[in-house]
């Protein structure tokens, strides 16, 4: 990867909206060039898809979360991914980790109740081929996501006009 | 009544221009403002931890005068890598209360009654004011936007008199974001050795310059050394305005004078502060100064964005190349810099600061922050543009 690339992918991650000729501005580029990278990026499966941060505590959706620890057998030739596989297919599953430490797999699963997620985790995921343990952890709050602090207003603590 | 007790040097010096519209806007909802002359970072993390373990481990005495010799060492070796200057961290560096403290003490250890001080205009605000509380005269030169509002030996020459006794200057420069080409400060240099002068180099923006550009220290040249201050702090590359941390340093000839006004007035400085400083120059040299690189690249993509939005609304503006300020002409709206932002702020709730509060030389300019929220400067931007245009019709 390019040292362009790492730019306009800094960009985007701070804020996935930026217009194309602002990123052209910012990075002294030519939008068409920009326009391409992107493209490219896209193209490769570097950029998967864009979303937005939501607090979802502000809504009024009802639904429970838990991270949820799994331990494995390690298949032959096939390590991991087949038993990650057969787990992300379920709608219930947001995210799929393989880890270090006590645990092989992590995953991030929700469901609009606690005993729909209960459900998931006792008749659909302890029950797949290969999966030994597993530990749930209910998400309580939600403190900082993606970079992004929740719930602590940010307020500009500069004077108006200085110095 | 009380003004009878009044000295009239201090009643006779006007009110910083920049303040100016601050009690006005503080009254009208949504202000955006582009008159913040300091980061919209906080300072970073480790910084601010390492202040606070400082408090906790009960470090709360006063430190030596001239600061901890830690911080001093840190200083020197700081300035030695990054800016190829050399210090004696004993003799030759004063640690003050931010560049602001440094800038009253050394003029006020170096100039007598009646000497004159050269320097830029439009140039920062306090530099004019802290000469004549140190019984000299400022002289201000003008810098022209065609010459990206640079310096010029010839300019300065035509100023000098048999009274003067320093140059002040500062590159990166607040308010006009212009550097100093390494040719000028050579022929200001050869001027100052002509006419046996000093320099006061006031560097607090040395890390916000952009565009693979250089702006060298002045003490950095040949033989300047001996008839220079260096003056820097921490509010602008570590984000540390709050904190107060600056340093002047200088032959000891010279630091050593200044640190008697420090050691009478300011004791010494805040020692949390200067924990919290030596944490940003410890913590800049393990990472690479990652931190200080981030922040700059982050006002590097806000000043493009800044500089091409303002040359679109129809305003001239000299492309700036360091600290995190754009100064365009305001001119061909027929208005002056003061008329212009306070109509601007009445109008259109966005505070920028009129060229003339930095000097004679900046009216017609207005100088407008870029280390300002990308989404409330495009908001900006509109409003700005809404005005320049109403202004047109009228």
């Amino acid at each position: 990867m390019n040292n362009l690339s790492h730019k306009v992918l800094d960009i985007l991650k701070a804020d996935c909206r930026t217009p194309l000729e602002d990123i052209s501005v910012m990075l002294g580029e030519d939008s068409v060039k920009i326009a391409a990278e992107i493209d490219k990026l896209q193209k490769d499966g570097v950029i998967l898809k864009y979303m937005p941060v939501i607090n979802w505590d502000k809504t009024d959706r009802q639904f429970v979360e838990a991270i949820i620890e799994v331990k494995v057998t390690p298949q032959k030739e096939e390590g991991f991914d087949t038993i990650a596989k057969n787990i992300y297919q379920y709608e219930e599953v947001r995210s799929v980790f393989l880890v270090s430490g006590m645990y092989d797999l992590l995953i991030l699963a929700e469901a609009p109740t606690l005993k729909e997620l209960a459900l998931f985790v006792s008749e659909k995921l302890s029950v797949i081929d290969f999966v030994t343990a597993t530990s749930t952890s209910f998400i309580l709050k939600r403190y900082k996501q993606d970079g992004v602090i929740f719930e602590i207003p940010t307020r500009d603590r500069r004077l108006l006009v200085s110095p | 009544m009380s003004e009878r007790f009044v000295n009239p040097t201090i009643s006779n010096l006007p009110q910083s221009g920049i303040r100016k519209f601050f009690n006005i806007a503080q009254e009208i909802p949504n202000v955006i403002s582009l008159g913040i002359g300091e980061p919209d970072f906080v300072t970073p993390y480790p910084i601010r931890r390492h202040a606070i373990d400082s408090l906790l481990n009960g470090e709360t005495q006063y430190t030596e005068n001239a600061g901890l010799i830690r911080l001093r060492e840190e200083i020197v070796y700081y300035l030695k890598t990054r800016f190829s200057l050399e210090y004696n961290p004993k003799t030759e560096i004063v640690v003050t209360v931010g560049a602001s403290e440094a800038i009253d003490i050394v003029l006020r250890a170096t100039l007598s009654l009646g000497d004159e001080v050269i320097l830029q205009d439009p140039g920062y605000v306090s530099y004019a004011p802290c000469i004549i509380m140190a019984g000299a005269i400022p002289v201000p030169v003008k810098t022209r936007s065609e010459n990206e509002f640079q310096l010029t030996a010839a300019d300065i020459e035509e100023k000098i008199t048999d009274k003067t006794r320093a140059i002040l200057l500062s590159y990166p420069n607040n308010p006009t974001g212009s550097i100093l080409s390494l040719e000028c400060m050579q022929d200001i240099a050869n001027l100052a050795v002509k006419h046996d002068l000093f320099i006061i180099s006031d560097e607090i923006y040395n890390e916000l310059v952009y565009d693979g550009n250089t702006q060298p220290s002045f003490a950095s040249l040949n033989g300047m050394r001996d008839r220079c201050v260096t003056i820097n702090g921490f509010s602008k590359a570590f984000a540390m305005t709050g904190q107060r941390v600056g340093y002047l340093c200088a032959p000891e000839g010279i630091a050593k004078q200044a640190l008697k006004i420090h050691q009478y007035t300011v004791l010494c400085v805040c020692r949390t502060s200067q924990a919290a400083a030596i944490a940003a120059l410890k913590t800049g040299k393990e990472t690479d100064y990652k931190d200080v690189i981030m922040m700059r690249e982050s006002y590097d993509r806000r000043r493009r964005l800044m500089h091409s939005a303002l040359v679109n609304m129809g305003l001239s503006c000299v492309e700036p190349k360091g600290a995190f300020y754009a100064f365009p002409s305001i001119a061909s709206t027929g208005l002056s810099s003061d008329e212009f932002c306070e109509r601007l702020l009445k109008e259109e709730a966005v505070v920028c600061v009129p060229g003339s509060a930095f000097g004679e030389g900046g009216e017609g300019h207005i100088r407008c922050c870029y280390a300002t929220d990308i989404d409330k400067m495009k908001e900006a931007f509109l409003r700005m543009n809404r005005f320049i245009q109403r202004l047109k019709e009228e």
